[in-house]
């Protein structure tokens, strides 16, 4: 009886161990993983911000690459665009309604590699409360061992939304109805 | 002149008392008009800017005022001469420190909205005030919405305030309320 249950709970270590071996996780601990975004700024200058805090997971294996997934939730109260009176306007009801929708999640439905490095992933993106189907480009960084013990693979990719596709109307200019939100991911695998 | 006696205010109360109010009208008027500018408002900026630089200068100008209370002799209500007069008196008294205890909670919460990432607050270029950063969580938006509650609060309060010194000079006929708009050097012999 013992030595079934050692050898079944050996047997599950070595099967979670097998489906984890392209599960990573977002390093936002370390913060080496950045959700960014640039507006136009009445057309003259591009304004930068980003998201301090978010999480999530992806999975990759540079030998099955188009398995690949991707999960993330942003806390869309921690903007910041490093001005207190603007990140207090840019929660408010004029556009994120970080109250109604503190979160805003991206989940992927298909990644698809065209080389090495280059993907195009398709999913869903729900932001202040609407859910859209988006697609954009993503590039991988890097991958191998960090110095710690650990294995890790970087991403990045770009998308550029429309603000009132996601009920964000406050009148911003003509040159700023866009947003550009870059993606920085560090995963470290589980 | 200046100074009060305890049966009238000088003249320099009377100054600080209506300044406070107009200041304290206009603070009001602005702060809900400007929340509701567009961006593209020639007043979007200055509205802001005008708000906040008043603000730092509407609290030196209630400190002076308290310090110059705090230095004069306290004037006495009109009449106390019954228990009904006696409690309102008391419900006036609690009024008046209310009305300065939202003043301070104004300027406090409004600088806390502005100074979260540690920019000072800048009074019409002339000089300013350093900002402290995020003394806690949310500060800029918890501070707000108290902010607010605060403003209505206070001119709730302001409006218990007229419609008290309506009373004693309509009804009850005294001088309440003339005392506040002119220097008097009349004397009520203590009974």
């Amino acid at each position: 009886m013992k030595k079934t249950i050692i050898a079944l709970s050996m047997a599950a270590m070595t099967l979670s161990a097998g489906a984890n071996a392209a599960d990573y996780v977002i390093d936002t601990k370390g913060a080496h993983a950045f959700v960014n975004f640039k507006i136009k700024h009445l057309g003259y200058s591009w304004l930068h911000g980003r998201f301090n805090s978010f999480e999530g997971d992806f999975s990759y294996d540079a030998k099955n690459p188009n398995a690949s997934k991707i999960n993330v939730v942003i806390d869309t109260a921690s903007i910041d665009s490093n001005h207190a009176e603007r990140d207090k306007h840019l929660r408010g009801n004029d556009f994120l309604n970080v109250k109604a929708n503190p979160k805003a999640t991206f989940k992927s439905d298909s990644i698809t590699f065209s080389d090495d490095t280059n993907a195009k992933v398709k999913g869903s993106f729900t932001l202040n409360g609407v859910t859209k189907q988006i697609e954009f480009d993503v590039q991988k960084v890097g991958e191998g061992k960090d110095p710690w013990g650990g294995y890790r693979v970087g991403f990045e990719g770009e998308t550029q939304l429309k603000l009132a596709d996601y009920d964000i109307d406050y009148d911003l200019g003509p040159a700023s109805t866009h947003v550009t939100i870059g993606l920085h991911l560090e995963g470290i695998r589980k | 002149m200046f100074k009060n006696t305890s049966q009238n205010y000088g003249l320099l109360a009377i100054i600080f008392h209506w300044l406070s109010a107009l200041v304290v009208f206009g603070m009001f008027g602005l702060g809900l008009y400007m929340v509701e500018l567009s961006y593209y408002d020639p007043f979007y900026r200055d509205g802001l800017q005008i708000h906040k630089s008043t603000g730092i200068l509407l609290a030196v100008l209630i400190v002076l005022r308290l310090i110059w209370k705090v230095a004069n002799p306290s004037v006495k209500p009109e009449s106390e001469a019954t228990s009904m007069e006696k409690l309102q008196n008391i419900i006036a008294r609690v009024v008046h420190v209310v009305l300065y205890l939202g003043l301070f909670g104004l300027f406090v919460t409004g600088y806390l909205i502005s100074t979260s990432d540690g920019r000072a607050i800048e009074v019409f270029n002339w000089f300013s005030v350093p900002g402290l950063g995020e003394l806690f969580e949310e500060q800029s938006d918890i501070a707000g919405t108290v902010h607010l509650y605060i403003a209505w609060g206070l001119i709730g309060l302001v409006a218990l305030h007229i419609v008290g010194a309506l009373k004693h000079h309509f009804i009850n006929k005294d001088r309440t309320l003339v005392r506040m708009l002119k220097v008097s050097n009349v004397t009520k012999v203590e009974d």
